[in-house]
């Protein structure tokens, strides 16, 4: 076979941070993950518990309580995400921690 | 043999915008030349083989184009899998037959209650991009298994997590071989057999020779195939049925039309079909219409276990192994779900619109002035009914509300021939169907394949196996998973389609806390973690076997002695079951005096109740009136709670795991492996 072995990179070394720093960058990272979990939790679940109290209310035609589960909580969670790697990037060269 | 360089210099990665707008011109061109085509007077036929076999000899090209010997490109694509495309190729990946074909028609039939589905299939990215995706791929190595074997000390982690990966993968692929079955045959009249293993070639030249690089760059022009098939009739149907082709705005109408005329049918003393609900958008509701707590407690159960599958399904997760970094990794994960929410918030428009015309056009017509398109549905679908029965209980040759019953999946498929499209559309919808289950299947069989020739072979057989042979094993084994699963799906054929969402239950209880808690949790002991993925994993997969075919079995440990005799009854009324269980469940019913309530009726009644339902001919049993499909949902939070406990008693990681886990969590830097041998290639 002509294919030559792909030359993986030899590891790279482990990256020298400070357990003050990497103790700190762990904290707003969980912070973030609460908080996008809790995001996750309320347009997952908690909104569509009061979806047969809203539904009386059309908009353009939809049901509000039918809206959200079929087009509102997604377009949340997509938005949702893109700020996350936002988000979640700024952190990383805050801390000094991200890729080269 | 292609070769290409390694690094973020690659011309191939720099020139890929090029590559796919021109394929997505070129497949535009293709579709419009066949038009012209079908309006020169091709026939249908043609139409449709020209759609399939081209479509698939492109898929077939790009796998042939992407073959590969070195192992990092055949299990993560080289790791130069830009976010972007890496997005798309998860959004087909993702997007399965059952998505792409089925979800519209469940919404059609199920309303509000088939919006869990949408949510779930959805709301689980978030899982996938805060808990997981990015510190799998700081990770950095080829498989799921690969991660839980570094993380909790070796093999019996590893065999642990193969296991759940195969069982859940397995049912899921044979699913999609039965989807890929089901499009063929329709369109290209064939045998169902000569459909599946049609399709099988089509899901091999994909895989074979490159593995994950040519999965990946098929899976992004399935996508755009997929895609483009998907909204082009919706757009079409909206400007139809609305008068502006804008689908996901304008059913809102389409949905205050169907209440309408559901009120009205109603109001003329109808009912509506079986399987079908009367009240589309109403949340939460029973049989009769009412706020139903079952309804309720069963849609956020499904919508918990569909969102945790995902964050748990190996096909998904490893494709987050192939991006170039952490943060590509992440971002990789919100292009993914963009590019299923595109689909997503379009499937419940078809739904609504396909609603609005069957309402609003044929119920209360003569029967024998149906249109055309309705006799060409009229056939036994391979699911072993008309795709659309016209039953005229009453025989008064009118088309009542309950007289039209119609196959979910007909919802999708017929679509262009409910809004009068020409054929060249069908066509285009069937591309599309067969582009989303291809993908899907390839997916899954490349992680199987990994999973037992990287994990099981070359990780625990043979550490010393050298490459070439390493490659070799895995396609021969890739090989026989499709030819195990295609005969599957050629003998059970569509039976088994409700098997897939046993497979998110079963990952997710299986997988996913021993995941979750490798990475956020660094007193996750081995043991625990090992027990845990164990206990979620035996006691979902048991509680699916047992409610599921022996429903009776069931009801007499968990239900009251009403409920016992009332499965009993249901039982005996059923025609393909063992003389044994029939005769078991005839005596329940001759002595019904001496019928007590189960040993842990106490147990069954906790929270609402212990009953049971005839579901595809079996006696079903439902704890707490949860459907088996969400059986997740006991045993999801049951892993977290052992590895947890188990956790607290058993002595803590070693510094050098603790190590590990600190360099999976930062962006920077390598990672130091516990164990050394561990470590790729």
């Amino acid at each position: 076979m002509p294919m030559a072995q792909s030359s993986q990179a030899a590891p790279a070394p482990p990256a020298n941070i400070d357990s003050v720093t990497a103790a700190a960058y762990w904290k707003r990272t969980s912070a973030l993950m609460w908080f996008l979990l809790a995001v996750w939790f309320i347009f997952g679940f908690v909104v569509h518990m009061f979806a047969p109290a809203i539904n009386h209310i059309h908009v353009m035609g939809f049901p509000l309580g039918f809206y959200m589960a079929a087009q509102g909580s997604l377009i949340v969670f997509v938005v949702g995400l893109f700020w996350f790697a936002f988000r979640q990037n700024r952190i990383d060269e805050e801390f000094g921690v991200a890729e080269d | 043999m292609s070769t290409t360089t390694q690094g973020a210099k690659d011309p191939f990665i720099g020139s890929l915008g090029k590559i796919y707008a021109g394929y997505t011109g070129g497949f535009i061109v293709f579709v419009l030349l066949l038009a012209a085509l079908e309006q020169m007077g091709v026939p249908d036929r043609v139409i449709g083989y020209l759609f399939v076999f081209l479509t698939i000899g492109v898929y077939a090209y790009i796998g042939i184009i992407s073959r590969t010997a070195a192992v990092a490109e055949y299990y993560v694509a080289g790791r130069r899998v830009p976010a972007l495309y890496n997005g798309m190729a998860t959004g087909s990946d993702w997007m399965s037959a059952a998505s792409f074909i089925g979800m519209a028609g469940s919404l059609y039939a199920l309303g509000f209650g088939g919006l869990a589905f949408i949510l779930g299939w959805t709301g689980g990215f978030m899982l996938v991009a805060i808990l997981l995706a990015p510190y799998l791929r700081k990770f950095g190595q080829y498989t799921v298994p690969d991660f839980l074997s570094a993380r909790y000390g070796g093999n019996v982690a590893r065999f642990i997590g193969v296991v759940v990966l195969i069982t859940a993968s397995f049912v899921y692929v044979v699913a999609q071989i039965v989807g890929v079955g089901i499009i063929t045959q329709r369109f290209l009249d064939v045998s169902f057999i000569v459909a599946v293993f049609l399709g099988l070639a089509g899901i091999l030249v994909c895989s074979m020779l490159g593995g994950m690089r040519a999965v990946t760059w098929t899976q992004v022009a399935q996508y755009i195939i997929l895609i483009i098939a998907y909204l082009i009739p919706a757009f079409l149907m909206s400007a139809k049925v609305a008068g502006v082709p804008l689908p996901q705005i304008m059913y809102g109408y389409a949905l205050e039309r169907i209440e309408g005329l559901e009120t009205g049918f109603r109001a003329a003393g109808m009912t509506p079909p079986p399987g079908v609900t009367g009240w589309h958008t109403a949340p939460f509701i029973g049989p009769n219409g009412a706020f139903s707590w079952s309804a309720a407690v069963n849609f956020f159960a499904l919508v918990f276990c569909l969102m945790v599958g995902t964050a748990a399904l190996p096909h998904i997760l490893m494709r987050y192994f192939t991006t170039p970094s952490v943060r590509e990794a992440r971002q990789s994960v919100a292009w993914s779900l963009l590019f299923i929410f595109l689909l997503y918030f379009t499937a419940p428009a078809y739904a609504a619109f396909a609603k609005v015309e069957i309402y609003q056009n044929l119920i209360g017509q003569p029967i024998a002035a149906l249109p055309e398109w309705i006799k060409s549905w009229q056939i036994v679908s391979p699911y072993g009914t008309p795709w659309i029965n016209i039953v005229d209980g009453n025989r008064d040759g009118i088309l009542q509300w309950s007289e039209f019953r119609i196959h979910p999946d007909v919802v999708v498929l017929a679509t262009p021939e409910i809004a009068g499209m020409p054929y060249v559309i069908a066509g285009l919808v069937a591309a599309g169907g067969l582009a989303a289950a291809l993908s899907t299947a390839d997916g899954l069989l490349l992680a199987i394949a990994n999973a037992l020739s990287h994990d099981l072979y070359y990780k625990m057989i043979d550490r010393h196996a050298p490459t070439r042979r390493r490659l070799i094993v895995s396609r021969v084994l890739l090989l026989l998973v499709a030819v195990l699963a295609a005969y599957t799906a050629g003998n059970a054929g569509a039976d088994i389609l409700f098997l897939v969402a046993w497979a998110f239950s079963i990952a997710a209880a299986g997988l996913f806390a021993a995941l979750v808690m490798g990475v956020w949790y660094k007193k996750t002991t081995s043991v625990a973690a090992c027990l845990g993925m164990l206990v979620g994993y035996a006691f979902t997969t048991g509680y699916l076997i047992w409610t599921e075919f022996y429903g009776l079995s069931f009801m007499e440990v968990f239900a009251t002695k009403e409920a016992i005799l009332n499965a009993a009854r249901q039982t005996a009324g059923l025609t393909n079951v063992s003389a044994e269980v029939k005769a078991h469940a005839q005596a329940l019913v001759a002595n019904a005096a001496q019928v007590q309530d189960g040993v842990m009726a106490w147990f069954g009644q906790i929270f609402l109740t212990t009953d049971s339902v005839v579901l595809r001919g079996r006696c079903v049993a439902r704890l707490w009136t949860l459907n088996n499909i969400s059986g997740g949902i006991i045993g999801v939070p049951l892993a977290f709670l052992t590895i947890w406990l188990v956790s607290k008693f058993t002595p803590a990681p070693s510094q050098a795991m603790q190590d590990f886990i600190e360099d999976i969590r930062v962006p920077r830097g390598g990672v130091r492996l516990v164990d050394r041998e561990a470590a790729v290639e």
